[in-house]
């Protein structure tokens, strides 16, 4: 709609003949799959008004070309929604984690001049260049049960009354968008990748990699998700459930509390305040288990 | 699962529910989706969802006025049963997603809030901040989740829908998809596919939509001969923030909650907007509408805005169209409380506090009414009849279509927070049909066609895949002719339509899809390859694009969101009572001539050669009688006079 409003050139887009009055380098760390050496790749992209990371990569596609003249095949990378409620372009930016498409170029500019770094996530296997496998983060919520187990989807009236403040605090959480900023952050979730064997089945290769999983760290988002569900009315009847799976091997124990998690959340979400009530709650489970033996 | 008895194809709101409900009654189901199904676009939906609710009801509000709202806002193009099916499950579709832990805002003493939205006079709206739809996407997502823990659902995250498998009867016995990573390419068989893939705003270039709504799916049903239906029917949302990869929304919640559309009355006023004293500020929608003021349906605020900005030159900024969206003057702890959402969007991509600074907003391509052709199965009294296969099934047997990507509920313009109700409700609604239809399959499941059938259904697709990767490098460039194409349909088939424009655009697209059929990839490789995934999504955009062109060019009225200058409706401006009079008489004369002839269903078929063939069909109107759609407008009473006048004389004379 923009393009009919200035009823002027509709195409932003940079004439191609004309020199552009500006451009910037963006510097991008590539991987061409899984187990490949990475290696870095320079371009140079026109500067244009209100860009952010999403439509220097849309540039980037398109022209397929480093900044010194090389045709190379075009960068990939994940996006969907572009206004940062999705959580699929998560991506390292000048050294920060954040998502690509809050991620103005004037403002990196401004704090760095000329250059603008993408890199992938360290923490998850590189698919190829941006594009990480994420299904570790899934694989979490299945762990601790991140669901409220109503008897069936018939209808049974509402759900029952809550305050607004206990509404105001669950909505806080709930807003996760799964992204991974805060396990990238995290010094206790560290990087694994399973590959898959030479004849095993999707399921098999499934199993076997949620089990590796379910071993290591389950990270701040599933913590904070325990605490989410275990607020809720119905959700509160199988608090035990979730409670076991966050003492359980790769559960809230490994939190070495570095609080780098909270920082880099782009919903800052309370994820520090999180653990400590989960973990207070896990700690009085497992006391009343002990007792109760 | 050796494979899965449903495959639904989309994990959005209504893909997730569908799911849901068929695992619940005991069906194996395959979920297929581009990402991984909680960054669905259904996250995008920011205000709200509606039904009659316990507040509502005691100001005279019922389920049969939720019906009505919604065919008067959507021009009457759409069959009535499924629209009065729709509001009348509504309230229990709001407790169940309540009962699944949404987080809807409440009241002091603890039951959900509602707000006003547009298109109705009553607060029924219940909202999750301005996140509704990520926190109701959220909801099903995890009762999925619990579902493939429990493996009654396997997902197909990364996977690319191309094409369903049809036996020699046309009947559909799978899909065929590709794995985005490995570019693995297999034929999927299913008892029956259940499309859910959302709209297709990337035939528009930028939009709110996602970047995954490019329409795909519902091109490559309607290639292999599903009808699509009303395609001419494309939202455009009247305010949204422009931006180089995307318009991103300004919800409709935000003027539900108190927000005020103006624009200063001296042109190109360069003070700061709370600067501009009340008296030189012109509220044109409150002016115009009084009734409905600020929350008038999406089509009229759309078109008021654009008037406003093109004929009468009060855009805001001189060179690039837009008008004030202002919650300025409401309390800071309400927006925090119940828009924070979106004004967290504004902040972050304008670098401007809406709290304390007026917004500049302008509209943007947002849904499309259009869709799939379904079916439904009538009941005497005027409902669907749960558990009958015709629900939400295509012209194609056992291809049904469900959500925005169907053509069902809305007509010529959808209401605002109606979406999330529609896609929640025909993903619940098509489950029970769906059992019925793979109970009673003809010609056994799917597992007893002949393998031949998914042998040669895969290789086809292996071999357009192979040829997309060895074209020649000198094509054009997939992703320019997308900018153009996108431009074209902005600028020819949205707001304003003239026969000329669209005719003339007709003869581009089908330049620009014979040159994105020579479209050159940058990248041949077989491992996680972007590039052909879109220069084969952007092959598949030009169907759809030239049946909403051919729907539009051939439809000569204004109705809905589709409004074309050269038939609108004549004016009555007379000053003079009498002759006022004569000319609302003129006009309803007009509005029943038009009824007679346009008050049918666009449905498009795609010829051999690729042109979309349009008939017609009558809509089911037999619930309420179409009535001149005026929302109050100032000046518009005495039309409705002349109307009430004619239809009381009617209902004389039909009396024995």
């Amino acid at each position: 709609m923009s393009d009919q409003a200035s009823s002027q050139p509709a195409d932003p887009r940079p004439d191609h003949g004309t020199p552009p009055a500006r451009s910037f380098r963006v510097r991008i760390l590539r991987q061409d799959g899984p187990g490949q050496a990475s290696y870095w790749e320079r371009f140079r992209v026109e500067h244009e008004p209100d860009m952010n990371c999403i439509s220097v990569l849309q540039k980037i596609a398109e022209k397929a070309t480093t900044a010194d003249g090389r045709k190379v095949a075009p960068v990939v990378w994940d996006c969907n929604c572009l206004e940062e409620v999705c959580g699929a372009c998560t991506m390292v930016i000048n050294g920060r984690v954040r998502h690509a498409c809050t991620a103005l170029v004037d403002q990196l500019l401004a704090a760095k001049p000329d250059e603008i770094e993408l890199r992938p996530m360290t923490k998850f296997p590189v698919i190829r260049d941006l594009v990480v496998d994420r299904s570790r983060i899934f694989a979490a919520l299945e762990k601790v049960k991140a669901w409220v187990p109503v008897d069936s989807y018939l209808h049974l009236g509402s759900g029952s009354r809550q305050s607004q403040e206990n509404q105001q605090l669950a909505y806080l959480y709930s807003k996760c968008m799964s992204c991974g900023c805060c396990l990238e952050a995290c010094p206790q979730f560290l990087k694994i990748e399973v590959p898959c064997q030479e004849g095993e089945t999707p399921e098999e290769f499934k199993a076997r990699q949620q089990e590796t999983y379910d071993r290591a760290f389950m990270g701040a988002h599933a913590i904070a998700q325990v605490k989410l569900f275990n607020a809720n009315p119905t959700g509160a009847m199988n608090a035990a459930e979730r409670l076991d799976a966050l003492v359980s091997e790769g559960g809230i124990q490994t939190c070495g509390n570095a609080q780098n998690c909270v920082k880099v959340c782009p919903k800052e979400i309370p994820l520090t305040t999180a653990i400590a009530r989960a973990g207070r709650a896990a700690t009085l489970h497992t006391l009343k288990k002990w007792f109760d033996r | 699962m050796a494979h899965p008895q449903v495959m639904v194809v989309g994990g959005g709101l209504a893909g997730l529910a569908a799911t849901m409900k068929l695992a619940e009654l005991g069906l194996d189901v395959g979920l297929m989706s581009l990402a991984p199904v909680k960054r669905s676009h259904s996250a995008c939906a920011q205000g709200g969802i509606n039904s009659v609710n316990d507040l509502t009801r005691q100001l005279g509000d019922a389920e049969w006025k939720h019906f009505d709202d919604t065919v008067y806002g959507g021009d009457f193009l759409q069959h009535q049963p499924p629209v009065k099916e729709l509001a009348d499950w509504a309230p229990k579709i709001i407790d169940l997603m309540d009962r699944l832990g949404v987080t809807f805002n409440r009241t002091p003493e603890g039951f959900r809030d509602q707000r006003r939205f547009g298109g109705t006079l009553y607060k029924r709206t219940a909202f999750a901040g301005a996140t509704t739809g990520q926190q109701l996407l959220y909801a099903l997502d995890e009762q999925v989740r619990r579902w493939e823990v429990g493996a009654k659902v396997t997902k197909f995250a990364g996977w690319d829908f191309l094409g369903p498998i049809l036996d020699p009867n046309g009947r559909c016995r799978g899909c065929v998809a590709q794995n985005m990573v490995s570019m693995q390419i297999r034929a999927i068989p299913s008892d029956a596919v259940i499309v859910a893939s959302g709209g297709c705003g990337a035939i528009f270039g930028r939009s709110t939509n996602s970047v995954a709504c490019t329409g795909s799916v519902a091109s490559r049903v309607f290639q292999a001969g599903g009808r699509y239906a009303n395609g001419e029917f494309v939202q455009v949302h009247p305010t949204a923030i422009p931006g180089a990869d995307k318009l991103r929304l300004i919800s409709e919640s935000a003027r539900g909650e108190g927000g005020r559309i103006w624009v200063p009355r001296k042109p190109q006023d360069r003070r700061p907007p709370g600067a501009i004293p009340e008296r030189e500020r012109y509220y044109f929608l409150e002016d115009r509408y009084p009734t409905y003021g600020n929350l008038v349906p999406r089509d009229i605020a759309t078109r008021e805005i654009f008037n406003v900005c093109v004929k009468e030159g009060l855009s805001v900024e001189p060179e690039r169209m837009c008008v004030y969206l202002d919650v300025s003057h409401l309390p800071r702890e309400l927006l925090d409380r119940k828009l924070a959402g979106i004004l967290e969007i504004y902040e972050k991509f304008q670098g401007v506090d809406p709290r304390r600074t007026a917004m500049k907003i302008f509209p943007a391509v947002h849904y499309s009414m259009g869709g799939l052709w379904c079916d439904y199965d009538r009941t005497a009294e005027g409902g669907l009849r749960v558990g009958s296969p015709r629900n939400q099934q295509t012209n194609v047997p056992g291809l049904f279509a469900i959500g925005e990507c169907d053509y069902q509920f809305h007509g010529a313009n959808r209401l605002g927070a109606n979406s999330l109700v529609a896609c929640i409700f025909s993903g619940l609604c098509v489950a029970p049909g769906v059992v019925t239809y793979v109970n009673n399959l003809p010609g056994g499941p799917a597992a007893e066609q002949p393998s031949s059938l998914y042998d040669q259904a895969r290789q086809n697709h292996q071999a357009d895949y192979d040829a997309l990767l060895a074209r020649p490098d000198d094509g054009p460039n997939p992703y320019r002719l997308h900018a153009e194409l996108g431009r074209l349909m902005t600028r020819v088939a949205t707001v304003i339509r003239h026969n000329r424009e669209l005719e003339e655009a007709y003869g581009r697209v089908c330049e620009l899809e014979e040159q994105a059929r020579r479209a050159s990839l940058a990248d041949k490789g077989n491992w996680a390859n972007q590039n052909v995934v879109f220069a084969r999504a952007l092959r598949d955009m030009f169907p759809l694009a030239k049946a909403v062109l051919r729907g539009a060019l051939e439809r000569d009225e204004c109705r809905g969101a589709h409004y074309k200058p050269e038939f609108a409706p004549p004016d009555v401006d007379a000053d003079d009572p009498a002759e006022r009079r004569r000319q609302a008489e003129t006009w309803c004369d007009r509005f029943e001539e038009n009824n007679r002839k346009w008050l049918k269903s666009t449905v498009a078929t795609l010829s051999a050669d690729g042109e979309p063939e349009i008939t017609y069909e009558p809509v089911d109107t037999s619930l309420t009688r179409p009535r001149p759609r005026l929302y109050g407008v100032v000046g518009g009473d005495v039309i409705e006079d002349v109307w009430r006048t004619r239809q009381a004389r009617k209902a004389s004379q039909s009396q024995p």
